[in-house]
């Protein structure tokens, strides 16, 4: 039986293991902590973690690297990505390539302990799945949206706007939500950053990055007299903005198809 | 050693000595000739003259002679003898023996037959009778030192008068009697030619040295100074002034090269003030980014921590109060070096097809309350018809806004903004590169081991009568940087050649339209063909697709205030990163931001502006594709 260890913490500056250290830990979880990606392979190797905390700049092999032979490894421990490179380009590259999160450095406490939290209820449900008991069932996107990571959907109407909403699953890592905070109709969105925040009933506040860059022209006002809307049907009427995007074609690159989510 | 080689290293004085050395073989060559006529001319007289007074003598004397008057044809002789003219006269009987002579100690001797004045007629053995006058004439020196004389022997003759007369002194049968030996002295011919000599030589002295100090004159005015001039701006350029200009440029070859060494001056300045903005922009990028992930990485501590103290400090408002600054800083820092990766961010713009008047009016939207509050108008001038370019809609419109915030910055309170949008055209030419290029079997004329202006060039073999070589052609369409691997002589029967697989590239059916030599016809795929001038001796160049795709075309945007204006030393720093003179307002990072989203978009900025007046930023975007090639 392999040590089981919560949070497995890689970053080469003591200062931001501290940092991450002292929220985990004050959030009641165990952390172990490495500096670079080759000895977060081999602790991997002999302790069991729920979720990684990763840095993309490492000595040596870089954080997406670390991703890529984690999937090599068929080794499917959740990951969050950190940086204080902190460009919307690298944000968008984490969430492609596999992680389930993305914070960018320097992060405020009350930021990391909603990651944190919500990377760990990720990681529980997808344990729960695997057991495959019922008691969790997560209802995919439609095969015609597309995600970004697993939390944001955009759907395309034929009018050329879009809609875009949460997905189910990042629905589900989030606790009782008391309050949804929107934008205002005009304002512009970019991709993956900050769109909707998600006041929840444990005070944490969670932050759900818009799939893509646009103008917001219309936003469901039903979500924040009846938050649970987005619990009951996230994919129709639980939508969130609909917005002009304005480099659709560029950024639809960088967004997973949904359809794929079937196989 | 060195002195000699100064003396001939300067342009200016190898000119001169060359003129000179000619001046002199041909004056020298010149006075030679002419004194040795002259001396020829004077001698003849003097000859003539001679001759004319041997006669005289012998006429004179005849009498004497025929009487066998001995003491008068003394007293002839004597008298005669006495002109200071005249050396020597003397009558030598047929024995050789002088009979009389103005010289009495000579009289009665006897005259070898070897001697001066008989060697004429008796060098054979059997004397001479009859002798022509040149030949009869002698010139000679006495002695080494004296001077020198001429002498003429005139033979006198037997007559019937001398053998009939009563004395009967001479037989009949006897040809010549005797000889009358004239000598006169060449004294005043000598001085007279010396004088010439001299004559000759100061005039010769004279002309040369005026020659010279004309064309050293000259030289130094036309070539010296010029050169100089050359020479010292060359060496400002080198030593790092790329604003020096040659003045009081003539209007010769010299004047041309200096004006097109300013020009390259100017151009040279351009490009390295370009190329210094786009390496510092890009090292400063680097930079900022290295910065910004540096500081991010302690300020996760700061902010951790200061938020873990204020959790912790509930109880103690006033300790909460002094974190909360701490926090609230340390989340401003966060912001500033999000702006500063923004600067730095070297990613490709996201481009999607955008109307330019349309992001501009959204910029515009943004300022709207700013421009109302501080009474400054706007006045639009929009093309309407403007096409869609592709670019990236957010990095334009922040473009824009920057431009609109400086503006009003720049203004303050009450003035104007004025706004502009049209469509620009620029001829392809010179900025249209060829990217590939095949011979008729198609194989690939590009050569990227030899790269002109930094682009790979064509690469055609060239046959000129039996020299063979490679030419490697310009790859901008309309620019003829051209190089040539071998001289040939620019004549019709070059031919250009495939380097692979020798196929000719001649097109038999054009001529050049400006010198009427054969042309070279290359086949750009799927673009048509790139054809020219294949003797070089003009730039006539076609390439029919692009010339009929017409202009470039680029979208011209003019943003013009009427604020205050930025001074002449602050216009070149205005585009660099951490310049500003908004003092704590700014970061000093908007115009380089919007320099470094342009030149993502192959555009450009400029401005001009004048303190006082106002300011204008023009901002070109190009049209269709924004790659700025083909």
């Amino acid at each position: 039986m392999k040590e089981h260890i919560d949070i497995l913490i890689i970053d080469d500056e003591d200062v931001v293991i501290d940092s991450i250290s002292k929220i985990a830990i004050m959030e009641g979880y165990t952390v172990d902590s490495v500096g670079d990606a080759n000895s977060a392979l081999e602790k991997i190797a002999s302790s069991e973690f729920d979720l990684i905390v990763c840095d993309i700049m490492l000595p040596g092999m870089d954080g997406f690297q670390f991703l890529a032979s984690l999937e090599a490894k068929h080794i499917d421990t959740p990951v969050i990505m950190t940086t204080g490179y902190t460009t919307i380009e690298n944000a968008v590259k984490s969430l492609y390539t596999g992680s389930i999160d993305f914070i960018p450095k320097p992060f405020s406490v009350d930021e990391m302990t909603g990651v944190i939290h919500r990377g760990m209820k990720y990681s529980y449900l997808m344990r729960q799945r695997k057991v495959n008991d019922g008691s969790v069932i997560i209802v995919p996107s439609p095969a015609k949206y597309f995600r970004l990571g697993y939390s944001s959907w955009m759907n395309k109407d034929p009018d050329g706007s879009v809609v875009i909403g949460a997905t189910d699953l990042f629905v589900k890592t989030l606790d009782q939500i008391q309050r949804i905070e929107l934008f205002n109709i005009s304002d512009t969105v970019t991709q993956a950053t900050s769109a909707v925040t998600f006041v929840c009933e444990n005070t944490f506040v969670h932050q759900l990055y818009s799939t893509i860059s646009g103008t917001i022209i219309a936003r469901n006002e039903r979500l924040l007299t009846e938050p649970e809307l987005l619990e009951k049907d996230p994919y129709f009427d639980g939508w969130i903005y609909r917005i002009i995007p304005s480099e659709l074609e560029y950024e639809m690159k960088l967004l997973i198809p949904c359809s794929s989510d079937r196989i | 050693m060195r002195t000699v080689k100064k003396l001939f290293g300067k342009i200016s004085l190898k000119l001169i000595w060359v003129v000179s050395a000619t001046a002199i073989t041909i004056i020298g060559v010149y006075s030679y000739f002419n004194i040795k006529s002259q001396s020829d001319v004077l001698l003849a007289e003097v000859e003539r003259h001679a001759n004319q007074l041997s006669e005289t003598i012998k006429n004179s004397t005849r009498y004497g002679m025929l009487l066998n008057q001995r003491e008068n044809i003394h007293e002839i002789i004597n008298t005669i003898g006495k002109d200071p003219a005249i050396n020597g006269v003397r009558i030598l009987n047929k024995e050789g023996e002088i009979i009389y002579s103005t010289r009495k100690d000579e009289i009665g001797r006897m005259l070898n037959k070897q001697a001066e004045s008989c060697y004429a007629c008796h060098a054979e053995n059997k004397p001479l009778e009859k002798l022509a006058i040149k030949d009869r004439t002698r010139v000679f020196k006495v002695h080494a030192d004296s001077s020198r004389v001429l002498g003429i022997i005139n033979p006198i003759y037997n007559e019937s008068s001398c053998y009939d007369a009563h004395c009967h002194a001479h037989l009949k049968s006897a040809k010549v009697l005797g000889v009358l030996d004239v000598t006169i002295t060449l004294n005043e011919v000598d001085a007279q030619i010396r004088r010439n000599e001299i004559q000759e030589l100061l005039f010769a002295l004279v002309a040369i040295s005026a020659i010279g100090f004309i064309i050293g004159f000259f030289v130094k005015r036309w070539v010296d100074h010029p050169v100089k001039e050359l020479v010292k701006a060359t060496d400002q350029v080198s030593a790092g002034n790329l604003s020096y200009m040659i003045k009081n440029l003539s209007d010769d070859e010299l004047g041309a090269l200096g004006k097109s060494f300013n020009n390259m001056i100017k151009k040279l300045d351009e490009t390295s003030q370009q190329l210094y903005q786009s390496t510092k922009m890009a090292s400063l990028g680097q930079l900022a980014a290295g910065v910004a992930h540096e500081i991010n990485n302690p300020l996760t501590g700061v902010l951790t921590y200061s938020s873990y103290l204020l959790k912790r400090a509930k109880d103690n408002p006033q300790m909460q109060e002094d974190l909360n600054v701490i926090v609230r800083e340390t989340m401003r820092s966060r912001e500033i070096i999000k702006g500063l990766l923004d600067f730095a961010r070297q990613s490709t713009p996201k481009k999607s097809s955008i109307d330019v008047n349309e992001i501009i009016n959204r910029a515009l939207a943004v300022v709207n309350n700013q421009l109302k509050i501080n009474n400054i108008a706007l006045e639009k001038e929009f093309d309407s018809s403007l096409p869609k370019i592709t670019a990236d809609a957010n990095q334009i419109q922040q473009v824009f806004l920057n431009l609109f915030v400086n503006a009003i910055d720049a203004i303050g309170h009450d003035g104007t903004i004025k706004v502009n949008t049209s469509q620009i055209s620029l001829s392809p030419k010179g900025i249209t590169q060829i990217k590939s290029a095949v011979c008729p079997k198609a194989h690939s004329l590009m050569d990227a081991e030899h790269k002109i202006g930094g682009m790979p060039s064509l690469r055609m073999k060239i046959k000129s009568n039996s020299n063979t070589g490679y030419i490697h052609l310009d790859p901008i369409y309309g620019n003829h940087r051209h190089f040539f691997g071998i001289s040939f002589e620019k004549k019709d029967d070059l031919n250009l050649l495939c380097p692979t697989c020798d196929l000719p590239l001649i097109d038999k059916n054009n001529r050049c339209p400006e010198c009427g030599g054969p042309t070279y016809k290359i086949q750009i795929p799927n673009q048509g063909f790139v054809e020219g001038c294949a003797t070089f001796r003009d730039n006539w160049q076609r390439w029919e697709l692009i010339d009929r795709a017409g202009q470039k075309k680029f979208i011209g945007v003019n943003v013009q205030d009427s604020g205050c204006g930025i001074p002449t030393e602050n216009i070149n720093k205005i585009f660099e990163p951490f310049f500003s003179t908004k003092g704590q307002r700014g970061t000093g990072l908007g115009l380089s931001v919007i320099w470094g989203i342009l030149d993502n978009h192959n555009g450009s900025i400029s401005v001009q502006s004048e303190v006082g007046k106002g300011t204008t930023f023009s901002v070109r975007l190009p049209q269709g594709d924004l790659t700025k090639n083909v």
